[in-house]
């Protein structure tokens, strides 16, 4: 020190800086990413709470393309899924759910008014692989193949493309338009689709066609039948076909007076909800369980009894005369199962539509080496989604699963991934998953109360006499309050909170967009960043010495 | 600063709750959100871990900071804040800062204002500040002159209410039954004496001076908003901010926000601001709680909660204070302060 200092002063100011008092930590924050629950449950793997996250800022076009990574069909998705990510959401234990689905539809609205194309990188692999089927499974397999490369065919048995999308969703919760446009897209990435199509000899589409892979998603659209007596049996019709009708047929089934469906899940109330638009008076629902153990989802049942349909709960049909339907009262036993009580009534029914599952046609794959058919009709496929069969996948409603339409786009895109991997001669490696980000980690105090924006619905009278769409839209500004509503579980949505509550300035703020770090030096592992995080993604550990 | 009119779009619905909010209008976050905030006390002070008090300070500096330009001039007493930030020769601050002796702050700030004065340096500004024993026992004459005078200081005490730099001796801001070393919880009456002490921002109050607020480490909006008031004002101003202190308290360090949080939400201590004697505003309570849910999780009250020997009529008694604060300043939805 060469300065001169004053009277009495011995030594210059120095800064705090030079003492390092992160060595008094024994716990030590470390920012983390836990998985949301949303993103968990989404059987599609959507990246929600990544798209959201975009929606919020009002760039709805990022928000979807982020979206696209994972679905090719926003709009449809919006509309018929049962987005179990809703009932996963955090937000569910503070007031209501955030109305994902709602944000979805709008973001595909969106692309569709204003012709967004997906974002990707066309590589050209040479290979060429051919997907049997074009039902949301197949559709979803071919995009995602397409986003990989790969040159991909579609075949399709029927006359149009979108599988139970078109046949087995009704009009009123899926407008045809929203589903055209949503599947030209995918073809307009180069996808080549061939309609009336039917595959019969798969081994000669590799042999013969030279095919590198194949996957089969024809999906399960044979109705179940049972042996009811019937003297004289008035009409019987099966729901799939009848709902099939709707598309292909050059006129309406033929129904009749008073219907009654036979069945509890989401075909019956579709059937039900179908039969009431096409004028008949009376739609009855007879099911053989009770409300708790139907299942078709509670709001389907609900929209349904809305519009004047009457379910008949804990019933089975025993015999038929003509018109007249005898019909047994059930009973659940202590193992929730149906038991007769001997106790009949009769029903007035000129229609008796069969809503009892459907079966997959596995006809054509009989004679396919390897194949593997499981004793309730469908194909064995291992983790990899592959069958008996080497280079032959197979998803949707044809393997043993749950059947919905997002099931099946989250099929096609695995079965994509394993397709690729496999041509490639590797094996797709699945990320771990991150640590879930429950409720108990978020700090709830930063987050206000704001109820779920309710989608205005279709009036009661236009629902039951016309094909228009049930659920309506959310417009922009409640979109965006929706989006907002998010509350960003397990993953750092820059609100400051840790670079403000920290008493040491042991927290370095990055910049928009690239979050923060911690200055170890000076941080003393007080704990009040993780506590006061409002999302969850900070986390205390030991300090090793 | 922070604009507390409500929002018709909430962000995350947390706009006005979270430190900043990267959807919120650059203008309307906090002064703490910004990345060139001015650090009034830097890294590497000698404060507990979790301390309210250096991250009070911090709260209300950086946002006098700011709504000077970085004018300003600060002056100690003796305690906690002190001690920790300068031990000789080093020192935290990032502005000029002086420090006398305990019990003079207001009167070396009466100074300090009066030199600048003379100086015509009219764009600098002046804060004393101290803890609740420099401000409400050992200062409080001279910080009675400096009201009384409305000398152009705004004086910010950080209330961890005792004499935690000592080894938390009691002072007239120490609350009804908490355990201090010099008010043991043994005897009939365990802890601190019920009736007695001083309401500091009350006492301000009645000097009639242009501007008394209180605070929170637990809302820094609120806090901000207060700050960046009183420096946009003259004469001599108050500000009274409750830092829990998690040594004396017998919290956990990460616990200083939440104490914090509900001492406000259970009505012990009222957020509030007064102009020449008269309250105008109130800050409403937003989720309420009772008394006991803060007094639980701190050891000091602990005797109130022994096992099978609960002490209801203490508990009872502070919850009276609470409600009785709820009332006088109207905390709750639709009440106006009376």
């Amino acid at each position: 020190m060469t300065k001169q200092l004053p009277f009495a002063i011995t030594l210059d100011p120095g800064s705090s800086l030079a003492n390092h008092t992160g060595s008094w930590r024994t716990l030590k924050p470390v920012y983390l990413d836990r998985l949301p629950p949303c993103n968990n449950a989404c059987p599609a793997g959507e990246n929600i709470q990544g798209w959201l996250y975009h929606a919020e800022e009002g760039d709805y076009e990022t928000a979807w393309q982020v979206l696209m990574r994972d679905n090719p069909m926003p709009a449809v998705m919006g509309r018929v899924c049962y987005h179990p990510c809703e009932g996963a959401c955090n937000r569910g234990d503070l007031d209501e759910a955030v109305a994902i689905h709602a944000v979805e539809r709008f973001l595909g609205d969106q692309a569709l008014k204003n012709g967004w194309t997906p974002d990707l990188e066309l590589l050209a692999t040479g290979k060429r692989v051919l997907v049997v089927g074009a039902g949301p499974s197949g559709l979803s397999a071919a995009y995602h193949l397409r986003r990989l490369g790969h040159n991909v065919t579609i075949r399709e048995a029927g006359p149009m493309a979108g599988g139970m999308m078109r046949f087995g969703i009704p009009k009123y919760r899926l407008p045809r338009d929203v589903l055209d446009k949503e599947i030209q897209r995918i073809l307009d990435l180069g996808v080549k689709l061939e309609l009336n199509c039917k595959v019969d000899d798969v081994p000669a589409a590799f042999a013969t066609e030279g095919f590198d892979a194949i996957f089969i998603a024809v999906g399960a659209h044979l109705g179940k039948r049972i042996d009811i007596p019937a003297y004289a049996a008035g009409k019987i019709l099966d729901a799939a076909s009848v709902l099939r009708d709707m598309e292909t047929g050059i006129e309406p089934p033929q129904l009749g007076r008073r219907v009654i469906i036979y069945g509890g899940g989401n075909t019956a109330m579709d059937a039900a909800r179908t039969a009431k638009r096409l004028g008949v008076d009376e739609a009855m629902i007879v099911y053989r369980r009770s409300r708790k153990e139907m299942p078709a989802h509670d709001f389907e049942a609900a929209e349904a009894e809305e519009e004047g349909i009457l379910i008949h709960w804990l019933r089975t049909i025993k015999q038929i005369d003509e018109t007249t339907f005898t019909v047994e009262k059930m009973k659940i036993d202590a193992d929730g199962r149906p038991q007769p009580t001997g106790e009949f009534e009769t029903l007035e029914a000129d229609t008796l539509i069969l809503a009892l599952g459907q079966d997959v046609d596995t006809s054509f794959l009989e004679k396919v080496p390897g194949i593997v058919i499981a004793s309730d009709g469908v194909i064995d496929v291992d983790a990899q989604m592959m069958t008996g069969y080497p280079g032959l996948f197979a998803g949707g409603d044809m393997v043993p699963s749950e059947r919905t339409v997002t099931i099946a786009v989250g099929h096609g895109k695995k079965a994509a991934r394993h397709i690729d991997a496999w041509l490639k001669g590797e094996a797709y490696e699945k990320f771990e998953k991150a640590q879930l980000a429950a409720f108990e980690n978020l700090n709830t105090w930063y987050y206000d109360d704001a109820p779920k924006s309710v989608q205005p619905g279709l009036d009661i009278v236009r629902r039951q006499t016309s094909f228009d769409e049930v659920i309506g839209d959310l417009d922009e500004s409640n979109a965006l309050f929706e989006a907002r509503r998010c509350l960003s579980c397990g993953n750092c949505f820059e609100c400051d909170n840790c670079y403000g509550v920290c008493p040491d300035n042991a927290v370095r703020k990055l910049g928009p967009g690239k979050r923060f770090e911690f200055i170890y030096d000076f941080c003393k592992g007080c704990g009040l960043c993780a506590t006061e995080c409002p999302c969850g993604a900070i986390e205390m550990v030991p300090e090793t010495i | 600063m922070t604009d507390r009119t409500p929002q018709t779009i909430k962000f995350y619905q947390t706009g006005t709750h979270t430190v900043g909010n990267r959807l919120l209008d650059e203008s309307k976050r906090t002064v703490q959100a910004s990345m060139d905030r001015s650090n009034a006390i830097t890294s590497g002070h000698r404060a507990c871990q979790g301390c309210g008090e250096a991250l009070g300070a911090r709260y209300a500096l950086d946002t006098a900071m700011r709504a000077t330009d970085g004018q300003l001039v600060a002056v100690n007493a003796t305690g906690c804040l002190e001690v920790f930030t300068t031990p000789y020769p080093e020192t935290s601050w990032q502005l000029p800062w002086l420090h006398s002796l305990f019990g003079n702050a207001p009167a070396v700030a009466t100074g300090v204002a009066a030199a600048l004065r003379v100086k015509g340096r009219k764009d600098i500004k002046v804060v004393a500040q101290g803890g609740d024993g420099g401000t409400t026992d050992i200062g409080f004459g001279c910080l009675s002159g400096m009201f009384e005078r409305n000398d152009d200081v705004l004086y910010i005490c950080y209330d961890n209410e005792a004499y935690m730099n000592t080894g938390v001796q009691r002072s007239s801001a120490t609350p009804p039954a908490a355990r201090t070393a010099t008010t043991q919880a043994i005897g009939e009456a365990p802890g601190n004496v019920f009736g007695t002490g001083k309401n500091m921002p009350l006492i301000a109050m009645a000097h009639n001076i242009p501007y008394v607020a209180t605070a929170s480490v637990a809302d820094l909006h609120d806090l901000e908003a207060k700050v960046t008031k009183a420096m946009g004002m003259s004469g001599a101003r108050y500000i009274h901010i409750m830092v829990p202190c998690p040594l004396g308290w017998g919290t956990a360090s990460d616990a200083t926000i939440h104490v914090a949080r509900l001492a406000v939400e259970s009505g012990l201590f009222p957020l509030f601001e007064a102009e020449h004697g008269e309250v105008t505003k109130a800050t409403k309570i937003r989720r309420r709680v009772p008394v006991e849910d803060y007094l639980c999780i701190q050891k000091r009250f602990a005797h109130l909660f022994r096992k099978d020997a609960k002490d209801i009529a203490s508990i009872a008694a502070i919850q009276r204070m609470a409600d009785h604060n709820i009332e006088r300043f109207g905390l709750l939805d639709g009440e106006a302060p009376s």
